[in-house]
């Protein structure tokens, strides 16, 4: 009854259908680069580069620009700052990371206080509102999707390498620092796709836990990634139905789902450990 | 086999290296001779990694110089097979042990998925040569010490090296594997240099030519001047020495 009803208003809304084009295309960049994340053990840096993304944010909202600008330009910089952050100092690099990510969430606070008559969008942008992705935007997600998946698939192996161990890629004369910065770079542009579906506050857990829980069972790198590409696939539309269904925010519903599902999963794989 | 003896292929003269004025080497004058076998044995604390980061030119002597074949450590590194101890690696990472061999053949070049079939070839002959073939699909975390350590040695030889750096080599590994490991390196050692470094004096005697002992010091000896001594005695009479020499 439930199903057959949302099915004909996906029929009947534009909304609902840019919605699950876009869950399905934030799924597949947040597959493949979720499964570097996780296995770079790197989601802190994420989420430093995510919360900073408010600051573009607030300031794009400020100066009446389109707010998915000011992520994309923030999130960039917050990379590169972050990556240099890391690659140079040894010493506090978590502590620099954390004051660029309250900096950055501070900057858009207050440039949003500054922008007369701010209101719902400040909210869209933190929580993610994914019943409310533009067509507009959505050729800008269809974009990235397909720029983050060239470079993923030019530099694959050689980030495999500085992932798995970075000493042995220096030793072989890979150029290290350029591709963490390049990866950071990816994970900064997939953040900006995840943003639209979850929001900021959330991302992390979107851009981790479908990696997570197939890293779970996969034994190798790209399967590891396909399987996090379709648990994403699973999360995100059973989330907008559910939430659809019960009239509940999208962007929570979803990783409520991503969260109890890998809950489930890392006690099943302990207790199969255990078991073995 | 042209004999390069007393042609010494890796130098540190007078070599100092200190953490924050700390100082973890001093005065480290060896050479070592292309094909020579070297146990580097020392305490923990000694500088044996300090050492091997200085070989690999991640770090830079404070005073003094290392010169490999005639280059600096960091031209020399593609001559350099360099084997990390195993239980630095991430479990959980998910990777097959043949694709692990065959990304030490990365260069930065190499774009998009596969590689050239001749990798493949050398990289699966290489697992034959260390008799760990049949483990080629499983995953890194899944093998014991002692095939883990295979696979890196199969890894750092994929470059043909002239000289193999092993970091701690049979640290927690039982004696049988210890010995298979060092079998091993024995067999190498007819076209490469070996350098191995390890806190532990047993086995290794019997298959080393030359022992240096280090202790923010180091003193080098032929195994073969030494003979109707144990390693044991070199070893203790080294680090006495080293302790005496240090106000230890």
């Amino acid at each position: 009854m439930i199903m057959a009803e949302l099915f004909s208003s996906i029929a009947t809304y534009t909304f609902l259908q840019n919605a699950i084009i876009a869950a399905v295309l934030a799924s597949i960049v947040c597959g493949i680069t979720g499964t570097f994340v996780v296995v770079k053990k790197i989601t802190f840096i994420s989420g430093g580069i995510a919360h900073a993304v408010l600051g573009g944010v607030g300031i794009a909202f400020y100066l009446s620009m389109p707010p998915i600008i000011g992520a994309f330009i923030f999130a960039i910089l917050a990379a590169i700052t972050i990556g240099l952050v890391k690659l140079k100092a040894n010493q506090h690099e978590n502590t620099v990371i954390s004051a660029l990510w309250a900096m950055g969430m501070a900057i858009g606070v207050i440039f949003m206080y500054l922008t007369p008559g701010y209101s719902t969008d400040l909210l869209s942008y933190l929580f993610g509102n994914i019943l409310m992705v533009s067509s507009t935007n959505l050729y800008i997600l269809a974009g990235l999707n397909v720029f983050i998946i060239l470079i993923v698939l030019v530099f694959y192996r050689q980030f495999v390498a500085i992932t798995y161990d970075e000493e042995q890629a220096r030793l072989r004369g890979l150029p290290v620092n350029f591709l963490y910065i390049l990866l950071l770079c990816i994970i900064a542009l997939t953040i900006v796709v995840l943003i639209q579906i979850v929001g900021i506050i959330l991302v992390i857990a979107l851009l981790s836990l479908p990696a997570a829980i197939a890293g779970l069972y996969t034994k190798t790198l790209h399967a590891m990634m396909f399987s996090a590409i379709g648990l994403g696939m699973v999360f995100t539309l059973s989330g907008i139905a559910i939430s659809f269904s019960l009239n509940i925010p999208t962007g929570a519903t979803i990783i409520i789902i991503c969260g109890l599902v890998f809950l489930i999963a890392i006690n099943i794989s302990r207790f199969i450990y255990k078991k073995n | 086999m042209t004999d390069k003896k007393n042609n010494p292929i890796i130098i540190l003269d007078m070599v100092d290296f200190s953490y924050n004025g700390e100082p973890v080497l001093e005065d480290i004058t060896i050479e070592i001779d292309s094909n020579d076998f070297v146990a580097i044995l020392g305490p923990n604390g000694a500088g044996k990694t300090t050492l091997i980061k200085l070989l690999l030119g991640f770090l830079k002597p404070g005073k003094g110089k290392i010169s490999i074949l005639g280059k600096t450590p960091i031209k020399a590194r593609k001559y350099i097979g360099y084997v990390p101890q195993y239980s630095t690696f991430d479990k959980d990472y998910p990777i097959h042990v043949i694709d692990i061999v065959k990304m030490n053949t990365l260069t930065a070049n190499s774009f998009f998925l596969s590689y050239k079939k001749e990798v493949t070839e050398t990289a699966f002959s290489l697992l034959e040569k260390l008799e760990i073939q049949t483990l080629a699909y499983r995953n890194f975390h899944e093998l014991s010490g002692g095939q883990k350590q295979r696979v890196l040695i199969a890894r750092a030889l994929i470059n043909e090296p002239k000289i193999l750096l092993l970091d701690e080599p049979t640290a927690s590994v039982d004696a049988t594997m210890e010995k298979d490991i060092y079998d091993t390196l024995k067999m190498l050692n007819e076209n490469t240099t070996i350098l191995l470094i390890t806190h532990d004096v047993g086995f290794v005697s019997s298959y080393v030519n030359k022992i240096c002992c280090l202790n923010r010091f180091a003193s080098m000896h032929s195994v073969a001047e030494l003979t109707g001594k144990s390693l044991f005695d070199i070893y203790s009479e080294s680090s006495k020495f080293l302790q005496h020499h240090c106000n230890l």
